[in-house]
């Protein structure tokens, strides 16, 4: 009997590795995402390269040190030219723009009176960096007047972040909640596709052997149940060989990738992360770096071990139970277009399971919510998963509740497949019926 | 005489439909065994109950005197009616998958296969996909894979479908010497051609329930009733003679060839009749056909289930 699973099992296996389409989006989809991540790198970099030149036409006494050239913008200071001079020369020299800044007796006169001509809209990261520039000095020169001198008035700027720290006396981290339930939530992300698309491999697989009538001469040498098992532990082995293909694959790709094109990975995250950081003056680096030691730690200190354990255990239960509704589906229907009306009810609690998990795992992982979903079968692999990375016990999650969603998912398993075999039994040799919910209920008394 | 399969009282139902109904069966060893019946009359569910993809609600089923279970599907061979392979697999690893299903080693299949696949002319399709033969072609690698294993019982839904006259008769063939080396054969069909040239038994099943079985020779002579055909040479009117022949006996029906001058008539006679019609009729003129008709297993297939259904 065993033999006659593992005879099965193989040419599943084989059958899927061998199938064309199969192997040509093993070998494309890694090419695809690292194409992908290094055209975005590119066109990012190409977009940020510009750094733009800006002339200046300053007819005041003020603003002669603040414009210091940056990241985004340099500049070119005009003497002596009128107005009209100088937006001559600014088009016919292609510059970015013009900022005229004209005399007046006070600072604030003089910000009220300036302009910034440009060919046409100016880029909002443009304009924000000059209003900045202006903000702050015109924030000096207010505060000066009430008696603030300028080495004061750089202090007072210092900018402040409030200390976190757990009870128990550990430093902590703001965002690392997020950054937890977002390692969390590309596990549980990863379950769903995973689930989606080879649980679609077995559902297809059955409906194969339906359509091309084999199904019969196969059942008359074992039992449905053997096949169906079978069936998808054979196709699960081909979606995890095609997955470690793609993770080292991909990898390997990656690693080429930035050597050749010299893609600064950081540059693509760092934009947008950390806003806060953008307004930091130079003094600030000493405690960036602090501050990315211990988010390096905080990541180190998730549990790995138990993450990938448990991802494990969710991945097969979840899976096993998933891909048996699908083969349940796949038994039920003559072909492929008559199984949406089936499908949609299995896709849901997983979507659910995900928009639960990144809205509420987020911004309280140990909420009612957050336990109800992690403990609910259909939706504990992904949301319990998000829930771990905060480890079990003391400040992460129950050991309890731990235990309690495994043990349901067990359970369900059984649940699940003893019915969905009592469909397949039973699908596997009707034909030319388009099933409805109320026959698929009576196929499980017969 | 010893049964390689005995049923007895079989019932099974679906829901709230009943597709076997007390149904008893004996099917002796080393014969031919016709299972008959219209469409939907239960035939398919009765093998897959022996082949064990689905089960009786109740009633026995013993293969060579046990109790039918798990480990007989060795020795069974079935070829269903839906039949079909994997399209894209190639034919001799089809083959040799379905064989080690049925439990043979690799090795060993591969040599029955290499025997068969060169007995019926297809050695050099062993690297072929499924998807580039023929129906035909198709259907002779089912028929192997079902033999392959050289079952006790072997099981044959509608084996000719699918097959051109030539082959049909070389699987008809390899059936007849299947037969000749020992094997049991059921053979459902409703193709009544095939059931006179093959099938020694046969029984008839009819919504659900048999309404016939026996020994095919047996259920001909009882299904007998005495009609027969007569062909006189008449030189001259054939008109009158016939009204004559009317008025003595009671004929179904007649017709007069002018041309060959015959005179061709169906007669129902008593049993004691015989030889009195005979010595009179050659008074009349020339016999050259007196025939009993024998009723052919179309005819009692389709007189048995209209009996049945006008409500006996």
């Amino acid at each position: 009997m065993a033999n006659k699973l593992g005879l099965i099992i193989k040419r599943e296996y084989l059958a899927k590795v061998r199938n064309r389409s199969f192997i040509v989006m093993t070998i494309l989809s890694p090419l695809l995402i690292v194409g992908m991540i290094v055209l975005i790198a590119y066109l990012a970099k190409i977009n940020d390269n510009g750094t733009r030149v800006i002339s200046v036409l300053n007819e005041s006494a003020f603003f002669q040190e603040e414009l210091k050239p940056s990241k985004n913008i340099s500049y070119v200071h005009f003497d002596d030219l009128t107005l009209e001079q100088a937006k001559d020369s600014t088009n016919s020299l292609e510059y970015y723009g013009l900022l005229y800044i004209p005399n007046g007796t006070t600072v604030e006169e003089v910000a009220k009176a300036t302009y910034l001509f440009a060919k046409d809209n100016p880029n909002t990261s443009v304009t924000q960096e000059l209003e900045l520039m202006f903000q702050k000095k015109l924030r000096q020169d207010r505060l000066q007047k009430l008696g603030v001198s300028p080495k004061q008035f750089s202090n007072i700027e210092n900018p402040f972040e409030i200390n976190l720290s757990t009870f128990a006396g550990e430093k902590s981290m703001k965002g690392i909640n997020e950054i937890k339930a977002f390692i969390g939530g590309a596990f549980g992300y990863a379950i769903m596709m995973f689930i989606i698309i080879y649980g679609g491999f077995v559902m297809r697989s059955v409906i194969e052997e339906k359509t091309s009538r084999i199904i019969e001469v196969i059942i008359s040498s074992v039992k449905p149940f053997q096949l169906m098992l079978g069936k998808i532990i054979g196709n699960s082995l081909a979606g995890i060989t095609q997955f470690t293909i793609w993770v080292v694959s991909a990898s390997v790709l990656m690693f080429f990738a930035v050597l050749i094109f010299g893609i600064d990975l950081t540059a693509l995250s760092s934009n947008s992360a950390m806003p806060h950081n953008t307004m930091g003056t130079m003094p600030q680096l000493g405690t960036m770096d602090n501050e990315m030691m211990m988010y390096a730690k905080e990541i180190y200190d998730i549990p790995w071990g138990l993450l990938i354990f448990s991802f494990f255990i969710y991945f097969i239960l979840g899976y096993l139970i998933y891909s048996s509704i699908y083969a349940a589906i796949g038994a039920a229907v003559d072909n492929e277009t008559d199984t949406q009306q089936f499908i949609f009810p299995i896709i849901l609690p997983l979507m659910l399971a995900i928009y639960v998990g990144f809205f509420s795992v987020f911004s309280n992982p140990h909420g009612p919510i957050a336990v109800g979903f992690s403990l609910f079968p259909l939706t504990s692999p992904i949301v319990m998963l998000m829930r771990l990375p905060g480890g079990i016990g003391e400040g992460g999650v129950p050991l309890w509740q731990f235990l309690l969603s495994i043990f349901l998912l067990i359970i369900t398993f059984f649940g699940i497949v003893s019915l969905a075999a009592k469909i397949y039994r039973t699908g596997i040799l009707m034909y030319g019926k388009k099933p409805t919910y109320k026959e698929l209920i009576k196929w499980l008394r017969y | 005489m010893d049964h390689i399969l005995v049923a007895k009282n079989v019932t099974k139902t679906y829901g709230n439909s009943t597709a076997l109904r007390n149904i008893s069966l004996q099917i002796p060893k080393n014969s031919i065994y016709g299972l008959l019946g219209p469409n939907g009359a239960g035939k398919t569910t009765f093998i897959r109950i022996i082949n064990q993809i689905t089960h009786q609600d109740s009633g026995e089923i013993m293969l060579n005197g046990e109790p039918l279970a798990q480990k007989h599907i060795a020795s069974i061979g079935y070829l269903p009616e839906e039949r079909g392979l994997y399209k894209g697999m190639k034919v001799g690893e089809q083959a040799l998958y379905l064989a080690q299903l049925k439990g043979l080693s690799k090795n060993e299949a591969k040599i029955r296969l290499k025997y068969w696949f060169d007995r019926l002319d297809i050695g050099d399709w062993w690297d072929k996909k499924i998807q580039e033969l023929s129906k035909g072609m198709a259907q002779k690698i089912q028929f192997i894979v079902t033999v392959l294993h050289e079952p006790k019982l072997l099981i044959f839904d509608e084996p000719f479908s699918g097959f051109d006259p030539i082959n049909a008769n070389i699987i008809k063939d390899e059936i007849l010497q299947l037969k000749e080396n020992g094997t049991s054969i059921i053979f459902s069909t409703h193709r009544m051609e095939s059931v006179e040239e093959l099938c020694e038994y046969i029984a008839l099943i009819h919504k659900s329930e048999k309404i016939l079985d026996g020994k095919l020779s047996d259920i001909k002579k009882a299904y007998k009733n005495n009609v027969f055909n007569v062909g006189l040479q008449v030189e001259k009117d054939a008109k009158e003679l016939m009204q004559s022949i009317t008025q003595k006996f009671n004929v179904l029906s007649s017709e007069i060839d002018v041309v060959e001058h015959q005179l061709n008539f169906k007669v129902q006679l008593s049993t004691s009749q015989t030889g009195n019609v005979l010595s009179e009729l050659s008074k009349m003129a020339n016999i050259n056909r007196f025939e009993e008709t024998i009723p052919s297993a179309n005819d009692i297939f389709i007189q048995t289930v209209n009996n049945k259904d006008n409500g006996k």
